[in-house]
């Protein structure tokens, strides 16, 4: 019983639930985030963040794409996945994610891109041969119809799709968020500020990985970053940080106060195995320390250069930080017993199907969908990009 | 011998049903089975639990349960100093080669068997996405390994810690209160190989089961009745130190 | 009118949608089997699958039905309670066809000792003795019938 202390039930010994599900989170967290920094162009008006505007949906596409993969590594008949559309348990969080995945890839943000870029798509249809003018002409759905009355409906249309895809997004998060807290079994999952918690933190995420994408994919174009762009997603970025630090101190707060009987077990669990990804990666390293950086820059006027390398830095950390904060729902939900008498381990493998490697290799997948769908449908109206694709 | 069995097979008619079933070796539904007649849970009598991990055993025959995992299982609890909130518990192997001798007398010892508590308000049902797991109109929660996807879902809703993946089959699997043996007139298996009596069957819509009258007359609690789950395996003398 | 002409890429888009639908609600009527729903959320023939695996321990009653003179022997006595399989193990198999499987006898020193080994956590009033100074390594039905081990009830050999 290697790995074992205290008393577990035995069937409690080995977790059921591994990094692929940590995964899972935060890579739907990421779309997201991704989706409302649009949202904050579109429906908000809010100019400063339009460059980004482009690049953040296709982050969201290409993320949402990755998403289901780590869960039909971990299923033990992937095959029969299909079931959840035929035959979903209607008091089951989890068969909501068929509908809501498939609502949100096609109703929303598909359609959403397609609406923004389908002028570009004729006319990409109609420069580029080979096969890149046969995709390009299928995406356009045989009308090559851009007038301007057309384009101006798009453009309604588009404004009532992202306003509708805002509670959706929240919904494809959330939906998550409630998944765990809706477990009256699990005292460290049970709570109704989950889905809220869930859905600020991938706020979080996803507004600082497109933030850092930006500065990155500017940077490889050799082009200038727009300061006023950066400057102006910080500020979200740190606004909504504020409120997800405050969702988890409430939560803390909560259960030191209530002291229920899951209470002692759980306060040793936090201060013993999982220290080092709760304590020291989540919450100093993941959530202080980029506050700090970011009230810094909100309060104290930084040369340009400084900025950018504190926007960077805050942005990597609360990328690390709100997966640490997935691990450590996810695996720290498991690896106390429901008897609160013991501990176990989790011995994540490395080859395996739900292994490390896997987990990486499905971390890096988007980048390559991201990079793809860039070159596919470029979110900058560079002369260069643009020759390229039609050269392909 | 000959004349006996015909005697004795007149008058027990369920053993009956069941012989000709068990004789047939083809596995039916007793054909004289009707599921809306019964309403099916188990007695645990702590006091006459002696921890031989007879019945872990017994299960683990009968259902091919892979090592490792349980379905039921059974655990030693030590309370001492009347300390109800840190009991010493432990569980070797599930209690399947029963348990190491104790030499000192201090404080209080006993057994707990626990299994699937086949409860009526299952969260475990409500939660599987696809409906591979339920409550059969007799009360007994079953999983349909045919449909399973083994997201695991269900093995995290379980408040009980009775469910596991099956290593092979990569499905949810747990007690299923021995219905292939329930429904031919039989008794689970952990039952039928308890050596005191500690485990009993129960039919809660029959009031002719004995277990019935048991039930009336003795005070019995269920497992973390805070959770509302409509469990239906009932404890006799339960101690308030058990998890 | 003239807007649903500059309207047209959205009603072929939603027409996608349109026949995907189609198509899901035709393969959904082919794949989700025919006894789903039958009792609730699930496919209905399972709970017959369920009952209709084999069985490996028949149960006493099956045992009795032949060895009536072991049966008698245990109904007056300390094991009367004590079913025939929770010694002699499954015999499912032997009850189907007694002739093909011929059970074999357990050994006493071991299975004994699984109940009856003393221990201070088991309930005081239960027969438990330390082997080792009762026994030493003897068989236990070297002085008791197993059937009915009381010494004082008549049981000693």
């Amino acid at each position: 019983m290697s790995g074992v202390e205290g008393f577990m039930y035995p069937n409690e010994i080995a977790l059921q639930w591994s990094v692929l599900i940590v995964l899972y989170p935060f890579i739907t967290g990421l779309v997201a985030g991704a989706f409302i920094l649009a949202s904050l162009e579109r429906v908000f008006r809010v100019e400063a963040v339009k460059p980004t505007y482009r690049l953040a949906l296709l982050t969201a596409l290409a993320f949402l794409l990755d998403a289901p993969l780590p869960l039909q590594l971990h299923l033990g008949h992937p095959e029969r996945s299909p079931e959840m559309y035929f035959t979903p348990h209607a008091t089951s969080a989890m068969a909501m994610f068929g509908y809501v995945y498939l609502w949100y890839l096609m109703a929303v943000l598909v359609l959403e891109i397609w609406l923004d870029y389908r002028r570009d798509i004729v006319l990409w249809s109609q420069q580029s041969k080979g096969l890149l003018r046969v995709i390009y002409k299928i995406m356009t759905l045989g009308s090559s119809n851009i007038s301007e009355r057309s384009l101006a409906i798009d453009e309604r249309v588009g404004w009532i799709v992202t306003l509708i895809g805002i509670p959706s997004a929240f919904l494809l998060h959330g939906y998550v968020g409630f998944i765990f807290g809706s477990i009256k079994a699990n005292p460290w999952w049970n709570s109704p500020l989950m889905p809220v918690v869930f859905i600020f933190s991938a706020m979080v995420s996803g507004i600082a990985a497109v933030m850092l994408l930006y500065m990155g994919v500017t940077k490889l174009r050799k082009k200038l970053i727009d300061i006023r762009c950066v400057d102006s997603i910080a500020m979200y970025l740190f606004y909504i940080f504020i409120i997800d630090f405050s969702l988890e101190m409430l939560d803390l707060i909560h259960r030191i106060y209530e002291a229920d009987e899951s209470f002692r077990s759980l306060d040793f669990m936090v201060h013993t195995k999982l220290f080092l990804s709760q304590i020291v990666l989540q919450i100093c390293l993941g959530t202080l320390v980029p506050l700090v950086l970011l009230f810094l820059t909100q309060v104290v006027k930084f040369p340009e250069i400084v900025r950018k390398r504190m926007y960077a830095t805050s942005g990597a950390l609360a990328l690390m930080g709100i997966f640490a904060m997935r691990w450590n729902v996810v695996i720290g939900g498991q690896i106390f017993s429901k008897s609160f008498l013991g501990y176990t381990t989790y011995k994540m493998t490395l080859g395996t199907r739900e292994g490390l490697l896997p987990a990486i290799a499905l971390t890096i997948l988007p980048f390559i969908f991201l990079f793809v769908l860039i070159k596919l449908l470029p979110p900058w109206q560079d002369k260069d990009l643009h020759g390229t694709a039609a050269a392909d | 011998m000959n004349l006996s069995r015909r005697h004795f097979l007149v008058l027990v008619p369920a053993a009956a049903v069941a012989w000709k079933a068990v004789l047939a070796g083809t596995p039916e539904e007793a054909p004289n089975y009707n599921q809306a007649e019964h309403w099916w849970g188990m007695l645990i009598d702590i006091p006459k639990c002696i921890g031989c991990g007879n019945c872990v055993k017994a299960c683990e025959a009968e259902n091919d349960v892979p090592e490792g995992h349980f379905r039921t299982w059974v655990e030693r609890y030590h309370v001492t100093d009347g300390n109800m909130t840190n009991p010493e518990v432990i569980s070797p192997d599930g209690g399947k080669e029963g348990f190491p001798v104790v030499q000192e007398d201090a404080g209080k010892y006993f057994f707990v068997p626990k299994m699937c508590n086949h409860c009526s308000d299952s969260p475990c049902t409500q939660v599987c996405p696809v409906g591979a797991t339920f409550v059969t109109p007799d009360g007994v929660v079953l999983v349909d390994q045919k449909y399973c996807l083994g997201c695991a879902y269900c093995v995290q809703a379980c408040p009980y810690g009775c469910r596991y993946i099956h290593p092979e089959k990569k499905v949810a699997d747990k007690c299923t209160l021995c219905y292939h043996r329930i429904t031919k007139g039989l008794t689970t298996a952990c039952c039928e190989n308890c050596p005191t009596g500690a485990r009993q069957l129960v039919d809660l819509k029959n009031p002719n089961d004995p277990i019935h009258e048991f039930l009336k007359t003795h005070a019995v609690q269920v497992l973390k009745p805070q959770m509302a789950t409509g469990a239906k395996a009932f404890y006799n003398e339960l101690d308030g130190s058990v998890r | 009118m003239s807007s649903f002409k500059d309207a047209g890429h959205l009603f072929r888009f939603a027409g996608l949608f349109v026949l995907a639908f189609v198509v899901f609600l035709v393969v959904r009527h082919w794949v989700v089997p025919k006894t789903f729903g039958q009792y609730g959320h699930y496919r209905g023939a399972s709970i017959g699958e369920m009952a209709a695996k084999p069985v490996k321990y028949a149960g006493h009653e099956a045992c009795e039905a032949c060895h009536t003179d072991k049966a008698d022997e245990k109904k007056a006595g300390k094991h009367a309670h004590v079913n025939c399989e929770a010694c002699h193990g499954p015999l499912a198999n032997h009850a189907n066809d007694p002739a093909a499987v011929t059970p074999v006898k357990p050994d006493t020193v071991v299975l004994c000792a699984r109940c009856h080994t003393a221990s201070a956590a088991k309930p005081k009033k239960f027969p438990q003795v330390a082997p080792a100074e009762h026994s030493n390594g003897m068989p236990c039905q070297t002085c008791h019938n197993p059937h009915s081990p009381a010494m004082d009830a008549g049981g000693a050999k």
